[in-house]
């Protein structure tokens, strides 16, 4: 233990620098985002995934945000266990008819003001699910969309791309 | 590999379910479309599909004498609407709307704690009905198909190319292995020659895939004791493998790589070297890792004796993967029935007996050990030559083929059918977890709620692979 740490003490951080955000989805955001709730929230957002029917191929992504090499945590950006502690719902999808009921109760037990996040090309319009019976269709169809974050999954560097357009967009305009 | 396939009688679909009932036998699969119910078994190494059509839509129940198939026939009445005679449990599986009666538990002190299916963590969603006497769990029920996406329906009349697409989203961790499984097929359908160098490269991609997930699980095993370095640890070897991934594949995930025939795309000039690179960084440091879990003797406290999953169970249910490795079961699906490149690489399947959450994470660090090796292997073997056959081949009317392929978790089945037109008629993909599922169920009882995502990292089992 003692060795490991001290390997880690001498070899200097792995994370890496960020990405210049993302001007499509700053583009999007701009529109959507009250300047009221930019001010009462400051630099810093808690994030609860939902994950409304993926793949899970979405959530492997968003799980790597948390490694050392993102670190997520830097830009004052954290996942929280409970929508009630949350600013940012993340959604991934194709919504399934399962799951509708339960993102449903979960925006609505996210205090205002509160944006959500579609991940994937599911959460835009149900992907390649999109003609399925059981499912509903994109976040959009059940929730309010504040940004969208594409890919089939959305790499790490996308997703911070667009999370950081969330986090200046509220701080800039 | 060859199956043998047979149109039985419903005197033959009941010896067959006698057969597993009496362990001569184990359970591969069970599917249905309209009129007619599927069985897929294994015993003594021949494998076997077994097809029954359903008089008055009734077929007589597997599970009745078989537990393992209950859910799987829940699962057929939900989305066929066959019905299995003497079925013990005709709950709604993956259909839900309306209430659900949990199964009952009796006793002084009980309560109850509900879970999900939104969890805490970023993980997918399923619901867990904890009864509790204190902190000792008495009985934990999982209620499962909150991902149902209607899979197996979007597959009738879907072109071979779609049909490749969802069989790759069909779990995404587990993308390259459950391409793989649909590839080989629908190869099998129609008789198509893959090339040997896309064989390989598919092998590399499949033991890059288990590398990537078994670093992840370690680390979330560990985390799930609070044991954080060797999560970020094991989370930079995680991100290094999926960035070689992606240098060698063109994608983190390798989605849509494997496709019907061969691959998609061939190596870069510079992948020989990133892999080797790779090779060389994880050896040098995963044993540190490994060392580092070993001398924590806080850390094993908590893993050691912990959800312990007997050998008897992981028999019956056919458990696969690191589950039933870790109980005794040696299963591995690249040795039996196996698949090429396999028979000509070198690697050993780690078995141990103990059963507890300590036991799947060693198998996991048995297997990175092992996966190294094949890639190793495989870098240094790669045959040259074409890496797609096409045509494919043509389909006869009716033309079917079957595959089992060992992905990190365990054996994924794919059964396929195609039309003279070179569609879909129908397909069904079993993924390992769902002879695991209800194995939790039985390794968390005796223990406390506490250690209760010990055990369910330990398994990992897939939701979205489970749901369809």
């Amino acid at each position: 233990m003692r060795r490991l740490l001290l390997k880690s003490f001498v070899h200097g951080p792995l994370t890496e620098p960020a990405p210049v955000t993302d001007e499509a989805a700053l583009a999007e955001l701009a529109s959507r985002v009250e300047q009221a709730s930019r001010r009462r929230l400051g630099r810093s957002l808690a994030i609860r995934e939902v994950d409304a029917g993926s793949c899970n191929g979405c959530e492997l992504e968003i799980h790597a945000l948390n490694n050392v090499v993102y670190d997520l945590e830097r830009f004052g950006l954290r996942f929280v266990a409970s929508p009630r502690h949350a600013d940012v719902l993340l959604v991934t999808g194709p919504v399934t008819a399962n799951m509708r009921e339960a993102l449903e109760r979960t925006y609505a037990a996210t205090p205002d003001p509160k944006w959500v996040v579609a991940v994937g090309d599911c959460g835009r319009d149900g992907g390649v699910f999109a003609a399925s019976r059981a499912c509903v269709g994109g976040i959009s169809a059940v929730v309010p969309v504040d940004l969208h974050i594409l890919g089939c999954p959305p790499s790490p560097t996308a997703l911070l791309k667009g999370l950081l357009a969330l986090l200046d967009n509220r701080e800039t305009s | 590999m060859d199956w043998t396939r047979s149109i039985v009688d419903r005197a033959a679909w009941e010896q067959a379910t006698q057969r597993l009932n009496s362990a001569e036998a184990s359970l591969l699969g069970l599917w249905a479309e309209p009129g007619f119910a599927h069985m897929a078994l294994m015993q003594s190494q021949a494998c076997e599909v077994l097809t029954l059509a359903c008089d008055q839509n009734r077929f007589p129940s597997v599970g009745r004498w078989h537990p393992p198939a209950i859910r799987l026939e829940r699962a057929i009445r939900d989305l066929v609407g066959l019905e299995p005679e003497g079925l013990p449990d005709t709950r709604p599986w993956l259909r839900h709307g309306g209430a659900y009666s949990f199964l009952s538990a009796e006793g002084e002190s009980l309560h109850q704690i509900p879970v999900g299916p939104v969890h805490a963590g970023i993980i997918e969603p399923g619901h867990f009905r904890f009864t509790a006497n204190g902190e000792t769990v008495v009985r934990l029920e999982a209620r499962l198909g909150y991902v149902h996406k209607g899979i197996d329906a979007l597959m009738a009349g879907a072109s071979i190319e779609r049909a490749a697409l969802l069989a790759g989203r069909v779990s995404g961790d587990s993308t390259v292995a459950f391409a793989l499984a649909f590839a080989r097929a629908v190869e099998a359908a129609l008789g198509a020659e893959v090339p040997p160098r896309a064989v390989w490269l598919r092998a590399l991609a499949a033991e890059l895939e288990r590398l990537a997930n078994h670093f992840g699980d370690i680390g979330a095993v560990c985390n799930d004791a609070a044991f954080a370095v060797m999560h970020a640890q094991c989370g930079l070897l995680r991100e290094q493998v999926l960035r070689a991934a992606d240098a060698c594949f063109g994608h983190r995930l390798m989605m849509d790589r494997v496709i019907p025939g061969g691959m998609r795309c061939d190596l870069p000039g510079e992948a020989e070297r990133l892999l080797r690179a790779l090779i060389a960084d994880v050896r040098k440091r995963f044993p540190d890792l490994v060392e580092l879990y070993e001398d924590t003797a806080s850390l094993k406290d908590r893993t050691v004796g912990t959800g312990i999953l007997s050998r008897e169970l992981a028999r019956q249910f056919a458990a696969g993967g690191c589950v039933g490795r870790a109980s005794g079961r040696s299963f591995d699906a690249r040795r039996t029935p196996g698949y090429a490149p396999y028979d000509r690489l070198q690697f050993e399947v780690p078995v141990v007996e103990a059963g507890d959450v300590n036991a799947r994470l060693w198998i996991r660090i048995r297997e990175v050990e092992q996966s190294l090796g094949l890639v190793e292997q495989i870098v240094r073997d790669l045959p040259p030559g074409p890496i797609h056959a096409s045509p494919l081949g043509s389909s006869s009317s009716g033309a079917e083929g079957v595959a089992l392929v060992e992905g990190f978790r365990g054996d994924i089945l794919a059964w396929v059918r195609i039309r003279p037109d070179g569609t879909i008629d129908r397909c069904h993909l079993r993924d390992p977890s769902w002879f695991q599922w209800p194995l939790l169920e039985a390794a968390i009882e005796g223990n406390i709620v506490a250690d209760f995502p010990l055990c369910n990292k330990s398994f990992n089992c897939s939701y979205s692979g489970h749901d369809l």
